[in-house]
């Protein structure tokens, strides 16, 4: 036998040597391959969702919802919507005349835009590294629908639908005033006209619709939704994303109410410009308290609930306002690990290395012996579907918790999100509405120290401490 | 916020009523098991029998109970049994057989009697009334039962039309009933399908559309092939829809163990990030063999973030997944300490492990109650999965066997799960086979005993914690549970630790009860 040199000899005989990634501090073998590293894969091929659905039934509503959550679960999902198309290529809408089924050129085109979406799904799914595609299109006809399967079929992707079912008229008006009329095909039209030209719209589809059959489509994997959430009927689900996706959409819902966003008040380490810990409410922090009390009471909140996270800090918050709250360890801030009670300077000091790798990706970087805002979404995510749940809620947390779940409501990428404000001394009241969720900031007028430390211009890992420090905010 | 005082006192039965209206009546909410629910959940199955219903329920009061909310399943055929000594044949169950018929009736009041006293005495959450259920005169005794003690109702109803799925039912768990001590295979299945056929001529299903509409429930159809959900209340029903919906009853195995030996194992060191050692090595090696051996299809592998597992999966040569929240129980300010250390170091800590090692959280670290809320997507998707073999950590691995061998808070951070050996676990009519595997490979001994002396504390002790109040919840299934956090309330009387100092007797000694005050600084 031959003799293997060195290297070679230790390959055969020994497991892979392991290194740590320095930025999420990841085991990975020296050649790197096949693992994956962060929670459970969640699909093995891409995944096409398709909703089915009369017009006004909450389509685009879910679409964009799910969207959001699997983006920020960190899926990586996006939705095509075939009315975009339409208006891409019609350019102007006149009436509903155009969704008549009797309308051979109306039909051409809308055929012509729904193939245009789904090359762009292919396109996004196949080439571009996407792992979900949300089809949002009415998809009312069994024909139509098995034209995408059979598309999904060759290109091997899972197809799942989410058809929602819904006759309450006073539903549906609501939906029509809130997102219809806003819509750029009513741009120059009065309210009444709108609704008028929609409910025509609505009836083009009735006759032709196919609703997904419990026996004609019993090998297809869907959810319907029946008014609005009250009823689920759920067929097939094949694997984990789908279940996730069918968890979610039975969470949530659509009874108006507000979410708050606080922070905790300013803490003793905050005055000193150390990170993490589990310190007390500076003297100005304890004000804070009294006047989030005021706030709450004047703002008559409605069976309002509150969380918060197992630190000293929040719950001495939550104590002051004499009502009852829950807390939660989910809530807590992210673990700085070795890093816990330093200061930034501190840090630079004696870990300048893990200082500019956290610059370099404030996102996915992991303290050592701690966490990553990666690793705090995913603690967060029985949270955030527990908010989806509930009414209205207050949330008194921390800093970079406060980021992670703004961005989850805010639909705020991996990039933005790390370097959210979120001020100590400042309520955030988020109101869903239309598509997407209000904001409105509300400073309750007592001072603090600032603790946002914006990304510095010099990332470089060589770079000098005074660099490394130009954004690290005033402290004691 | 130094310290928290909890006074003890003995809870009469009329006071724990009282004080249950009162909660009631408030609706103050503390724990984090409890934002889960407000009033107690009955949940009652419907479904013919060989449906599938006593699996369900065990295996959901199984989940419920790991997840920390207490929950007792209440099987009629048990009280059937007691009423009516020995079963002679099917016709106890035909339709027209009056005798019978009262008999039965009675039975479901009795244990409806025993579902109000555990949910509104004995501190239980959730009730499973596992019974056929199938007329309508049965759901609406039931539901007027439960509104009268302000219970919430979920029905599960399980409709399965497919007579292979209901022959094999019936050959894994009928077979061995105590119903038919013969088990002559032929005759039992004869019978049994003669007392499904008595129960299909009143069989009434859930109708979603008129006259069941404004119910709470989910239909589960085919075993899972499909499912009807109605109205759901609150986040428990959600969780349990949530939970229903992933399990299957594919036959497959499951597949737990330490990573090799490590470094820090070697010197009795906690935590920590450290390699494997040469016999931890090896073990790797020979897991290797195991799995080969073993030929398994599509054996997923699943490793923590730690070194020493990915180390181990490795050797291993075929795709495996990390998983950060399988890393091991987090020590905190203990982390790599030997015990000595801590317990020269931090002496209250340690003895306050010692007294209740379930709920102990490492200063600035977890408990192994965290560590279940932790795992919990772990096992929903184990539940998914087909073979998997998990690579993990001894405070991780007793969470996860706790939840398949179904053991409680008092068991689990005892459970002996020593390095180098594989438990296999296979699910088998209601619960779970265990073997053992021991792959021949020298390790240190990790496990620490349960103290032979039960320490019965005399006042419970004021508990200062950096980074923590008690997680609140209940600690097993007979106690209250406490329902305020921290506020301008006093904590609820909590019953003292009698059954808790009870089951400190360790493995077949004798235990001393001493008096011993716990000083705390």
């Amino acid at each position: 036998p031959e003799m293997l040199d060195n290297e070679d000899h230790l390959l055969e005989n020994h497991p892979r040597e392991l290194t740590q990634n320095p930025l999420k501090k990841i085991w990975m073998p020296h050649k790197n391959s096949h693992i994956g590293h962060r929670r459970v894969c969640m699909t093995n091929c891409p995944t096409l969702i398709v909703t089915v659905g009369l017009p006004a039934r909450g389509k685009t509503y879910i679409s964009k919802k799910l969207t959001r959550y699997l983006n920020w679960i960190g899926v990586p999902t996006k939705e095509f919507n075939v009315g975009d198309y339409r208006r891409e290529c019609l350019k102007i809408y006149k009436s509903f005349e155009f969704f008549r089924p009797d309308n051979e050129e109306g039909v051409k085109i809308r055929r012509q835009c729904a193939m245009s979406a789904l090359n762009d799904v292919r396109q996004y799914l196949s080439v571009e590294g996407g792992q979900v595609a949300v089809f949002d299109a009415t998809n009312t006809t069994r024909d139509r629908r098995g034209t995408i399967m059979k598309f999904a079929e060759q290109n091997g992707f899972k197809v799942f639908f989410v058809e929602s079912v819904c006759e309450d008229p006073e539903v549906i008006a609501q939906n029509i005033v809130q997102v219809k009329l806003g819509n750029p095909d009513y741009m120059n039209c009065s309210s009444e006209e709108a609704i008028e030209d929609f409910m025509e719209r609505i009836k083009c589809y009735e006759t032709s619709y196919q609703p997904l059959d419990e026996d004609l489509d019993s090998d297809v994997s869907y959810i319907k939704i029946m008014d609005v959430g009250r009823r689920y009927l759920v067929n097939r689900v094949v694997d984990h994303i789908q279940s996730r996706i069918v968890y979610y959409l039975m969470n949530i819902h659509i009874t108006p109410r507000s979410i708050y966003l606080c922070r905790h008040g300013e803490s003793d380490l905050n005055i000193k410009g150390r990170i993490g810990g589990d310190s007390g409410l500076s003297s100005r922090g304890k004000e804070f308290a009294k006047r989030l009390r005021s706030f709450l009471e004047e703002q008559k909140i409605k069976d309002l609930k509150i969380w918060t996270s197992q630190m000293k800090r929040t719950i001495q918050t939550a104590e002051c306002l004499g009502v009852p709250y829950e807390q939660w360890k989910s809530l807590n801030e992210i673990d700085a690990g070795v890093c816990e009670e330093m200061m930034y300077e501190e840090i630079q000091e004696h870990f300048p290395l893990e200082f500019a790798l956290r610059d370099q990706d404030k996102y996915r970087y992991r303290y050592p012996k701690g966490e990553s805002y990666e690793d705090l979404v995913q603690r967060l995510e029985p949270v955030i579907m527990e908010l989806e749940r509930q009414e209205n809620v207050l949330v008194i947390c921390h800093q970079a918790v406060m980021r992670c779940l703004l961005a989850y409501f805010l639909d705020k990428t991996s990039h933005e999100l790390p370097y959210l404000k979120c001020p100590l001394h400042t309520v955030l009241k988020l109101t869903p509405v239309a598509y997407g969720c209000k904001v409105e900031s509300v400073y309750l007028g007592v001072e603090s120290v600032n603790t946002h430390r914006d990304r510095p211009e010099n990332v470089n890992v060589q770079r000098s401490t005074e660099d490394a420090l130009q954004t690290v905010p005033a402290h004691l | 916020m130094a310290a928290i005082h909890k006074k003890p006192c003995t809870a009469s039965k009329s006071s724990t009523e009282s004080k249950r209206t009162d909660l009631k009546s408030n609706e103050k909410k503390g724990s984090w098991a409890y934002y889960m629910t407000n009033s107690p959940l009955l949940i009652v199955m419907i479904g013919l029998p060989a449906r599938g219903k006593t699996y369900m329920s065990k295996k959901l009061t199984r989940y419920l109970n790991w997840i920390g909310v207490p929950t007792k399943v209440f099987n009629l055929g048990v009280y059937r049994r007691e009423a009516v000594q020995s079963y002679k044949s099917y016709d106890f169950f035909r339709h027209d057989n009056e005798e019978a018929m009262k008999i039965r009736k009675q039975c479901a009041l009795v244990a409806l009697q025993d579902v109000k006293t555990y949910l509104s005495e004995e501190g239980g959450q959730i009730a499973v009334f596992d019974a056929t259920n199938t007329t309508r005169e049965r759901r609406t005794l039931i539901v007027n039962f439960a509104q009268e003690n302000s219970f919430k109702v979920f029905f599960v109803e399980s409709v399965c039309d497919d007579p292979e799925v209901i022959a094999e039912n019936i050959m894994e768990v009928k077979v061995s009933s105590p119903d038919y001590p013969e088990r002559d295979r032929e005759s039992v299945m004869e019978d049994f399908l003669k007392r499904i056929e008595c129960y299909k001529v009143t069989y009434q299903p859930l109708d979603p559309d008129k006259h069941d509409m404004n119910l709470s429930f989910i239909k589960v159809i085919n075993v899972g092939r499909r499912f009807l959900v109605n109205k759901v209340q609150d986040s428990i029903q959600s969780k349990i829809v949530y939970y229903l919906m992933n399990i299957h009853v594919h036959s497959h195995s499951i597949y737990l163990c330490r990573h090799g030996e490590s470094l820090h194992n070697l010197e009795g060191r906690l935590g920590g990030d450290s390699g494997l050692s040469e016999r931890g090595k090896k073990f790797a090696v020979e897991l290797k063999a195991f799995v080969k051996e073993h030929n398994l299809s599509d054996l997923k592998v699943w490793t923590s973030q730690l070194k020493r597992t990915i180390q181990t999966a490795e050797e291993l040569g075929v795709p495996y997944e990390q998983w950060k929240i399988l890393n091991e129980i987090d020590a905190g300010m203990c982390e790599e300490m030997t015990y000595a250390m801590i317990e020269e170091k931090y002496p209250e800590e340690f003895a306050m492990r010692d007294q209740d090692k379930y709920h102990y959280r490492y200063p600035g670290g977890e408990s192994y109650q965290d560590l279940v809320q932790r795992l919990e997507p772990v096992i929903m998707e184990l539940e998914r999965q087909g073979n998997v073999l998990v690579i993990c950590h001894q405070a991780v691995m007793r969470c996860l066997l706790a939840y398949f061998l179904d053991k409680g808070a008092d068991d689990l951070p005892y459970m002996k799960c020593p390095l180098h050996t594989v438990l296999k676990l296979t699910p088998v009519a209601y619960g779970c086979k265990v073997e053992m595997f021991d792959l021949k490979v020298e390790a240190v001994n990790t496990h620490r005993d349960r103290p032979l002396v039960s320490i019965k504390v005399k006042t419970p002790p004021p508990m200062f914690r950096r980074n923590s109040f008690d997680p609140l919840s209940t600690k097993d299934q007979i106690k209250r549970p406490r329902m305020y956090s921290m506020g301008n309330f006093s904590p609820p009387p909590t019953l003292p630790p009698p059954a808790f100092a009870s089951t400190r007797i360790s493995e077949g000694i004798e235990s001393v009860q001493r008096e011993v005050s716990v000083q705390l600084i």
